[in-house]
Parts: structure tokens; sequence; C-alpha cells
């Protein structure tokens, strides 16, 4: 009994173990400047938790087949020396770790979060809503429009509730239903929630936001590739939140020129 | 103050004996006898009655889930006439999907999490395993369930108003459910349902709480020091302060969202929302608010569920290796040490929610440090393991198994704590893989082996061991098929709470997406085993002995069941520690109890 369990929790932790060492199912290529470090954090935390898995799996399933079924044997024996291995193990490996996780992590962190944007950065307004997200660019006068809840008309198209009429910043605002980005050009984004909470995920840009209705979150990266990739809402927000997509299109500096300069004729 | 027939004769303190005076007498009848009952036994029943229809309800949710899941098409028959709006045709829309996961989780979170291994066998047994009649304030503990018994009726309701139950998740995110009709079907009347049945449940759980922790500090018999205690008594009490101070939050928070429903206040709705093309008429609110109010209790109440099972674990190890526990003081040191912290980390759920950043960096940072103890706990269990001889009962394998996949989540936790992992994998399929491993399936497992365990002495019988073991082997196989792969997915971007994969990168999923829906209707039909098991033991089970595993607390040195106070009369007297199995006892056995001769 003790013995094929025992089996059965060994079989169980090698193939669990090896379709994470295989990468069978992994994260897609990165595309941003930031991403290298998320993925170098990944693998350490992944090499680390990864031995501490499978050697506690490994032990419990030793000790379950070495001491199992023996009613006849001599007594009991007691772990030697204790409780205090244990401690001073768990404390001492497992602080370690996880100071040495926290330290190089928070830098991580801190390089995406706390950093402030490139100076240079194009700047994107984008708005979430049930179920879409919508992108503003500030057009030739280089300021965004005033925005007017009480103005948004889905039906005409006005997702930002600009005041063209009255405003005229917002007489070139272009809007798009993709986020169109030159590469190697820092972005920063101003995020804000025209309804419920929604949430920016492009797993290749390795970059996930929430939007929260009534805030205007900052978030700013750099793509590294061009290519179409896509963006979803990783965020709760009611009965189409699993459509809720749009594409990111990274482009060469001239093409996406030329895509700004096509929408501004359009619009 | 008439004396009472059952009043026992000795008292640890004086304080117990003031309440005891007060003591409820036997019950007379049917309905003091079976419903409204004063009897902590009946009452912990009565918890672990209403956990099994909590979980049959919320296991058979999520089977439509996965069905839905692996094909969102599918048409089942039977399905249209129960829900003619959630599922015309039989075919479920993708609402229906999301008010399946809401109820799904907040069944599971609330109603079986939190009531079976706390409130049930808590109740049950810890009033006989310090030495006391019945629980501090008796009609409190009837009203504590009576009222989650009204909580979950409440929120079943939700299912039979028009528009059907919520869709905002159980974690219920301001302004999606806190606006009303608005913001989609079922956040009007289901929505307001759903937050009066948990401002009702936290009122249940307060009562229960204050009740758990005056009765293990007052009425414990004599000799029952605190180093005494049994682990599953200290786990409980230590639940019990967790519960306190996190329900004691999340009532007021149910309450304002109550008043943003029907008293058009806007604690957590902000200005300038136009939701379904109307502006609404709120402004001021903060939904971070509700998200810090929420996650204040919400992480707590993850200890609140697997606490119990820490202590069900500690105490049931060594009965089966017959050896004592390692490290008994450190195992209740780093209990009260994650108790302590659980209050420091909510902040872990909300890196990504638009809070200062710099405050992820604080949150991380003592939620890595729970690692610590956490570590420490395990290898207290697999170092009792060491050198035992082990008795594979169903209750130890499922022990075992608790060791196993407490390990397999907690460590997944190891990549949710840094923000910087988070940025990835927030939002996907690894955090639901994370939770369920180390909240759902290690507590159930905490649930399965202390239902084992005291089946015995809560019905007198014993349970079919081999049915027993089949449902563990079984069971075990069949949760890290169903979780282990939910890592995977969430490695690879895929986002949970979708009813379906419209995304190129994750319909490419869609295979492993379906074996994880076989595997978990064939796990969930190997609870049936589990339920036949029960039922069947109950009525045709072997008698069950005083003390069928060789224990050492009290409850196993009075019958099965116990009488209605416990220890028919007298009050025992408490010589040792919990922990003395692997010695000689006085009558040549290989352990010792409680109320063994003092002097050995």
């Amino acid at each position: 009994m003790g013995k094929l369990f025992a089996v059965l929790l060994t079989i169980i932790t090698i193939v669990s173990a090896t379709i994470f060492i295989r990468h069978t199912w992994w994260m897609p290529p990165d595309i941003s400047m930031h991403g290298v470090r998320i993925d170098h954090q990944m693998a350490e935390t992944m090499t680390a938790s990864g031995i501490l898995f499978v050697l506690a799996q490994l032990v419990l399933a030793g000790f379950v087949w070495q001491y199992g079924d023996r009613k006849d044997a001599p007594a009991v024996k007691r772990f030697p020396g204790g409780a205090t291995p244990m401690v001073v193990f768990a404390s001492i490996l497992v602080g370690v770790e996880i100071l040495t996780l926290t330290l190089v992590g928070s830098k991580v962190w801190a390089g995406i979060y706390q950093s402030p944007p490139d100076s240079g950065s194009l700047h994107i307004d984008v708005q979430a809503e049930q179920f879409a997200f919508y992108f503003r660019y500030a057009g030739v006068d280089g300021a965004f429009g005033g925005t007017h809840p009480e103005m948004i008309d889905d039906a005409n198209g006005n997702f930002f509730g600009l005041d063209p009429a009255n405003d005229t910043t917002a007489r070139d605002d272009i809007v798009s239903g993709s986020l169109v980005i030159p590469v190697n050009q820092p972005i920063l984004l101003s995020m804000h929630a025209k309804d419920v909470g929604h949430a920016f995920y492009v797993p290749e840009l390795r970059i996930q936001q929430d939007f929260v209705p009534g805030l205007v979150i900052p978030l700013h990266f750099t793509a590294t590739h061009t290519g179409k990739y896509e963006l979803v809402c990783t965020q709760l927000c009611g009965l189409g939140h699993y459509n809720m997509k749009a594409y990111v299109e990274v482009m060469t500096p001239d093409q996406f020129a030329q895509w700004l300069k096509d929408q501004a004729a359009q619009q | 103050m008439p004396e009472s027939p059952h009043r026992p004769a000795t008292y640890a303190r004086e304080t117990a004996e003031k309440i005891t005076e007060i003591k409820h007498l036997p019950p007379q009848g049917f309905w003091r006898k079976y419903v409204f009952s004063l009897d902590h036994k009946v009452i912990g029943k009565q918890y672990l009655g209403l956990a099994l229809v909590a979980v049959c309800t919320g296991m058979f949710l999520s089977w439509l889930m996965r069905l839905h899941l692996a094909n969102p098409d599918l048409a089942i028959p039977g399905l249209g006439k129960l829900w003619p709006n959630g599922a015309p045709g039989g075919v479920m829309t993708p609402e229906f999907y999301l008010s399946l996961m809401t109820m799904h989780g907040t069944i599971m979170v609330f109603f079986v999490l939190t009531t079976a291994p706390f409130a049930g066998f808590g109740n049950f047994a810890l009033p006989i395993q310090i030495g006391a009649e019945d629980m501090a304030f008796p009609r409190f503990n009837m009203m504590s369930f009576w009222v989650t018994f009204l909580a979950f009726l409440v929120l079943v309701a939700a299912f039979f108003v028009p528009a059907g139950p919520p869709i905002s998740g159980w974690t219920a995110y301001a302004p999606l459910s806190a606006v009303g009709k608005d913001a989609g079907p079922g956040q009007g009347t289901g929505q307001l349902l759903w937050a009066i049945s948990i401002a009702i449940f936290c009122v249940g759980q307060l009562l229960g709480a204050l009740n758990f922790i005056a009765t293990t500090l007052d009425l414990r018999t004599k000799g029952m020091t605190l180093a005494r205690m049994p682990y599953s008594t200290w786990a409980w009490f230590i639940t019990a302060v967790i519960g306190l101070v996190a329900f004691s939050v999340l009532l007021p928070a149910c309450i304002l969202l109550i008043l943003d429903h029907v008293a058009g206040t806007s604690f957590f709705i902000p200005a300038g929302l136009v939701i379904s093309d109307t502006l609404q008429p709120h402004t001021g609110g903060s939904p971070l608010l509700w998200q810090h109010l929420f996650w204040f209790f919400g992480h707590p109440e993850v200890y609140i569920a697997i606490l119990p099972g820490f202590g069900i674990v500690s105490q049931i190890l060594p009965a089966f290796a017959r050896k004592p526990l390692l490290g008994p003081r450190v195992m209740i040191g780093c209990m009260i040490a994650i108790g302590f912290l659980s209050y420091m980390v909510w902040g872990h759920h909300m890196f990504l929610s638009g809070m200062n950043p710099f405050s992820a960096t604080l949150f991380s940072v003592p939620t890595l440090i729970i690692t610590i103890p956490a570590t420490i706990i395990t290898l207290l269990w697999i170092g009792t393991l060491y050198g035992g001889k082990l008795r594979f009962t169903t209750s130890m394998l499922f022990c075992i198994g608790f060791v196993s996949v407490f390990v397999s989540g907690g460590i997944s936790g190891f990549f949710l704590a840094q923000p910087s992992i988070d940025v990835y994998l927030h939002g996907t399929y690894f955090v639901v893989g994370h939770f369920h491993f180390v909240m759902g399936v290690a507590a159930m497992f905490g649930i399965f082996a202390g239902t084992y365990y005291w089946f015995p002495k809560m019905f007198g019988r014993m349970m079919n061991e081999t049915l027993g073991k089949w449902h563990f082997a079984l069971t075990f196989i069949g949760v890290y098929c169903i979780f282990m792969p939910m890592h995977y997915l969430g490695l690879h971007g895929d986002v949970r709470r979708y009813s379906a994969f419209t995304d190129e990168y994750m319909k490419g999923d869609m295979p492993l997406h379906r074996f994880i829906t076989i595997a978990a209707l064939f796990t969930g039909a190997v609870q049936l085993l589990f339920l036949y098991n029960l039922v069947r033991s109950r009525f045709r089970g072997a008698p069950a002995s005083e003390n069928p595993w060789q224990a050492t607390t009290l409850e196993w040195t009075t019958s099965s069941p116990p009488p209605f106070d416990n220890f028919g009369g007298h009050h025992p007297v408490v010589t040792h520690g919990p922990n003395e199995y692997g010695e000689q006892g006085p009558d040549g056995s290989d352990h010792i109890m409680q109320t063994a001769p003092a002097g050995r």
C-alpha cells in the first residue's frame, strides 16, 4: 500500500516537473525592452522552486516507501536533531532564497512601474469599456482634447466624449481600435476606464495593468519587435469579458508615420 | 441557580464554573434534539451537512463550467428547462458561465471551506478535546449555524430571480458589483442577494469565532494547559482569532455595497461612469476601497480555510505514524506567525490594481516571509513520518496527500508573490491552479482526513476503508490532472474567467482544456464513492469502539458517539500532552492517553 502510493507520488512529481522543464507550455517570445529581466526572474524562480518541489515530493514519497506498513519493526525513530534542523534549513535556505528573489525582483518591478517614463515617449490615451479598447493619439498639435463623460456617444463614434465644436485640441485627435506603435520607441499609455474595471495584458510585451474607473493610470514600455499581437482583458468586466480584445501592431517608424497620416486624413 | 444533573465535578477555572452552571439541559423532543439543538456535536454535524450540500452544489456548477469550456456550443439536455434564460436550448450563454463561476467560488469559499474545517469539525471536536461539556455560549452557537444556513438560502435564491445570479466573481469587484443592473445580467437583484448573503454569513461566523475563543480560553478542564492542548484545537483557536478580525471587516464592506445598491450611495463608485449608455448618478467613490476591504478579509480567509487543515493533519499524522509530532511548539508558533502575517499581505492581490507601485514591494516582502513558517510546518510533517510505523488508513492517506498538494500549491505562490512575475501571471490560469491546490484541494483533503478520522466518534460506526482508499487514490490522481495543467495554461498566458477562448494563442490550448474537463468530470464522479461510503457506513458500518485509532486525545476517552454532556457526568483530568505516541503506555500499548495516571 505504502509502496504503491510512493510510486504514484514519484510518477506525478516527475511528469509534472518534466513538462515545466521541457517548456511544453511556456511564455511566448518576449518583444519588450524590459521583458528580458522578467524572463530571467521567472527562470530563476522556476529553478529554485522546481528543486524545492521535486525534493519535497520525493522525500515525502521516500519516507512513505521506507516507513510504511512495518508493524513488527522495533521502536520508532526520532528525526535526528529534532525540529531544529528544519527551522534552520527553512530559515536560512528559504530565507536567503526569498531575500535574493525579493531584492532582484523588486529591482525588476521598480524598473517597469516605479521608473519615470522616457521624456521622448509617444503618449497614447487608452480607454477600456465593455467590451473594447480605444486608443487616442494627440494629432499634430501634440495635445489631447478634454474628455466629457456626458458627451460619450458610442453610436456616433465619440468613444472618449470629445467636444471638437468647442475644443480645438480635440479636433485633430486620432482614435483607433488597435494599439499601433513604432518599434523601439518608448510608449507611455494613460489608462482609464469608461464603465467598470478592465485590464491590459499582452503576454509578448510582458506587461499587465488594471484599468480602474476614476483613475488615470500611467504605463510605459518599449516594444523591440515588429508584428501583430493580441491584447486581452484580464479583469472580469461582464458578460463579454472573454471577447474583449484588440490588436497591438508594432511597426517600423516609417510605417507608423504613414499610418498616423492615413488615420488623420480619414478622421 | 438550579443544579444541573450534568454538573461536572471539577473545573479548570472559576469562570468556567459560572458559565457551566447556566448550561442547558439535555434536549427533549425531535426539534430541540436535531434541529434547534444547543449541543455542539449536533451543531457541528449540521455545519458539516450544510457543507456537504454546498460542496455538491459547487461541484455540479464546476462540472457545467468545465463542460462549457471544453465546448461552448454544447447543448446539455434538460439544462434549458432548468435555466431557460441562462441556457436556452441547453446551450450556456457567456453570462451564465460567469454566474456559475461566481456562485461556484462563493459557495466553495464561504459555505464549504469556511464552514466544514472550522465550524463543522471545530464545533464537534473542540469542546470534547478540551474536556468541556459544550461551547461557552450554546445559544449563540445554534444561532451561528442557523444564520449561516439563512445566508446559504439567500445566496441560492439568486439562482431563481429573473436575471439570474451575479456575474462579478466571488471577489465582486466594484463598480461592476455596485452599480446595479446596468452593469450586466445578474448585477441587479442577483448581486444584491449576494451582498446580503455574505453580510449574514459574516454575522454567523463572528458568533462562531467569539464562541470558539471563549470556549478555548475558559472551558478547559483540569490539567488541560495551553501546552497540552491538541494541535487541532490550537488551529481552530487561531482560526477563530483570524476570523473575528477578518469577518468584522467584510461585514461593513458588504453593508456599504448594499447601500450603493439600494440607497444611492457611492462608496465604491467614482464620478463620470457611463455604463450601458447611461451616465451613472454617482460621484466620489473608490473601486480600490472595495478591493482593500475585500482582500483585508480575503487573504486571511485563505488561512481560515487552511489552518484547521494544518491542525487536523498535525493531530492525525502522529496517530498513524505512531510517533510524536516533530517540534510541536514550533508548529504552534508557526501557525500563530502565519495568522499574524496573514493581515499584512492583502495587497499582493492588488499589485496591478493601480495602487501605488511602491506598496507592491512592501506587500511582497511579508508574503514571501510567510513561506518560512509554511516551509517549517511542511518539514515538520515530513520529519514526523521519518522513522515511524505508518498505518495507511484512509485518513492518513489524505493527510499525506494534504502535504503533497500543499507543497505543490505553496510553491507556485513563490511566483505570484513577486510583483515582477505577477506582471505576467496575474489574471491567468496559473493563479487558478495555485489557489485551488493550496486552499481548495489541500483544505478538502483536510476535510476528508477529518471525516474518515472522526466519523466513528460522530456516529459510532466505522467507514469502509477499502472504498476510502479507492476514493483517496483516484481523487489524488484526479486533482493533479486538473490543477497542475492549469499552471501550464497560465504560463502560456491563458486568461481566467473566460467563458470561451477566441484568441488565436489561446485556441491552441483547447486540447489541454478538454483534458482538464475530462479529469474534472472523472474526479467529481469519484466523489460518489465517498457519498456512498458516508451513507452506507452511517447505517451499516461496523460498530466503532471508544478509541479505534489508538489516539491519545480526550475525544477518544469517551464513548462513540459521546453522551450528551460528552463525558457522562464527569470531567476528565488531563495529565499528559496530546503527543505521546511511541511511548510505553500503562497498559503496554504504544501511546499514553491524555488522561492516563500522572507520574508516567
